[in-house]
């Protein structure tokens, strides 16, 4: 963790790499303003005969004053947010696809077929990740979870269903933040697939509960969730502390 | 009227005003080429313009001519799942109590969608008048002659007209990038047709297996007959859906099928290469828990339907009274 804490490096290489597109007028005085504040906390922090060398962190794993780990900007930070709720998801459920004699034959039948698509949802992000910015690929995160969210097939169902349903209305809502039509159709192909499976745990809490009412308003519309009201409920079963705020932005 | 004080203003209670209105500076472009030819009584009609464009309030004259067809080709396939759930609601007892409540709770939803997509498009909404259920045929010239007396079949088609359905918006939601709020309110509708064709895949897994209710979801799908007995999303190219050969386009490729990872392209649901990442050989995990099969890899990308496409198999299910009130985009 100590070397995470150290100021100046991450938020400078932030600058570096424009994704895409170049930096507008209004997002670049926020970029400079950010990188003068770092300079400023690097030169107060560096003595004279300090021979440490600012850490290379790349920027999605570039660390906050608060300690708190960047997702990053523009598309590579849309990227690592969705590769930040796939680790959590695919951990989730490669440990109830684990569990014995909780979930019926079937149910576990089926949690094992979601592991599946989970991981591969894991290990897309990262793999495409690294193809377009290796330097950002968010790091591996450590997973958390109440003491018994493994004991009992209502515990299960009920954490599947927030994931599910908490992966819908960030797909929706990061759609938006998204500028290469390729990755928005991505997270469209992504974001079905959740929906799919969040019904399916619906329909086996309460049959018909589909599209329910707490899910989908009275016009037939999903959530879309920002990244801050996502990851505010994704911190709960996260150890690191996400930074989403800089998600998408140009 | 300062408007630029105006502006500021809503800043400061909607911080994505400029985001709306395109960019600032194009907004404070429009306004200073606009300042010098109007007068200040013409300055509450360049406002309202202005927020009409931002807001999508009755905001239709100024949506791009590609994006309006794009919604009316929306709006038309609402039309077509809502007249079908309503008429068997309306005109049938062939739904059990709880396969009802989820009937009319879809139903629900896609006259939202109706009501919504109607207002984004205001005037520009084709047909103008909302068009009635003979508008479509819904045994698609006799191909499902019993499609309101088997429940067998109902669900067959209903689960073509969802599956289509998410495909559809997939395919549309790159052209709509230009508009966040319209962008927004298709994945919203997007991933709630994902949801009802969740549903009624699992309750035609539990028809096939002669249950129902709460025990429908506890069905095993038979992995050698997914065309009756489907899981809740969409595996290869499910036995290319339910009433093979004549629902196998809803499932297969659209067109262009193939391109490389910047372009846009339609596969067909048993697809496997993403971007062009194959992610049925890239387990790069910390360890790969499970094996991966191209089975899992399907199931984890749906995959979109170019509109040409979709228009081809919503063809089938209008009548020559819809042909006549000009569900033209069916063509």
């Amino acid at each position: 963790m100590s070397e995470n804490l150290q100021p100046g490096g991450p938020d400078g290489t932030q600058l570096a790499q424009p994704l895409y597109v170049p930096i507008k007028r209004r997002s670049f005085f926020m970029y400079a303003g950010a990188t003068a504040g770092a300079t400023a906390l690097l030169l107060s922090s560096c003595d004279d005969d300090d021979d440490v060398t600012p850490p290379s962190l790349p920027v999605g794993n570039s660390v906050n004053a608060d300690g708190s780990i960047s997702l990053g900007s523009g598309d590579v930070g849309v990227l690592n947010y969705a590769y930040a709720l796939e680790q959590l998801e695919a951990d989730f459920y490669a440990k109830v696809a684990a569990t014995s004699g909780i979930l019926s034959g079937t149910e576990l039948s089926y949690f094992q077929q979601v592991a599946a698509h989970e991981a591969i949802h894991r290990d897309f992000f990262k793999k495409a990740i690294t193809g377009a910015a290796s330097a950002q690929l968010l790091r591996n995160l450590t997973p958390k979870y109440p003491a018994d969210t493994f004991t009992s097939r209502a515990k299960i169902l009920e954490t599947a269903k927030a994931f599910e349903d908490l992966g819908v209305a960030a797909y929706n809502g990061a759609g938006k933040l998204i500028q290469t039509p390729a990755y928005l159709v991505i997270a469209g192909q992504i974001v079905s697939v959740e929906a799919r499976h969040a019904a399916y745990i619906r329909d086996l809490i309460t049959p018909g509960s589909f599209a329910a009412d707490d899910q989908v308003d009275a016009q037939g519309l999903d959530k879309a969730w920002t990244p801050t009201q996502v990851l505010t409920e994704a911190q709960k079963f996260i150890t690191e502390k996400i930074d989403g705020s800089k998600v998408g932005a140009r | 009227m300062d408007f630029i004080k105006i502006i500021t203003e809503i800043e400061k209670i909607d911080p994505e005003i400029y985001e709306r209105l395109d960019t600032r500076r194009r907004v404070f472009q429009h306004v200073s080429g606009l300042g010098k030819k109007l007068s200040a009584a013409a300055l509450p009609g360049l406002v309202s313009m202005l927020f009409n464009k931002a807001y999508g309030q009755s905001g239709n004259t100024s949506l791009p001519q590609g994006i309006v067809d794009i919604l009316n080709l929306a709006l038309q396939l609402e039309y077509l799942e809502y007249y079908f759930y309503d008429k068997v609601l309306t005109t049938t007892s062939l739904l059990n109590t709880a396969d009802a409540a989820a009937v009319t709770a879809i139903r629900n939803d896609e006259s939202g969608h109706i009501k919504v997509l109607r207002e984004a498009l205001g005037t520009r909404a084709k047909p103008q008048s909302a068009p009635t259920a003979d508008a479509f045929d819904y045994t698609a010239g006799g191909r499902f002659p019993n499609v309101f007396t088997s429940a067998a079949v109902f669900f067959t088609v209903a689960q073509c007209f969802e599956d289509l359905g998410v495909r559809a918006y997939k395919g549309a939601a790159p052209k709509l990038l230009s508009n966040k709020t319209l962008l927004e309110t298709a994945l919203n509708i997007h991933s709630v047709e994902a949801r009802h064709a969740s549903h009624i895949r699992t309750l035609r897994r539990g028809l096939s297996a002669g249950v129902s209710g709460p025990d429908a979801a506890q069905a095993l799908p038979s992995l050698t007959s997914l065309a009756t007995k489907p899981k809740s999303w969409i595996s290869g190219t499910d036995a290319d859906g339910p009433s093979a050969p004549f629902t196998a386009a809803i499932y297969g490729a659209g067109s262009p099928a193939v391109g490389v990872a910047a372009q846009l392209f339609y596969p067909a649901e048993s697809n496997v290469t993403q971007v062009g990442i194959n992610v049925q050989t890239t387990p790069m995990a910390p360890t790969n828990e499970l094996p991966l099969n191209a089975a899992s890899a399907s199931e984890a990308f749906d995959e979109a339907l170019n509109d040409g496409v979709v228009k081809d198999i919503a063809l089938n299910f209008r009548s020559a009274l819809g042909a006549s009130i000009g569900l033209e985009l069916f063509q």
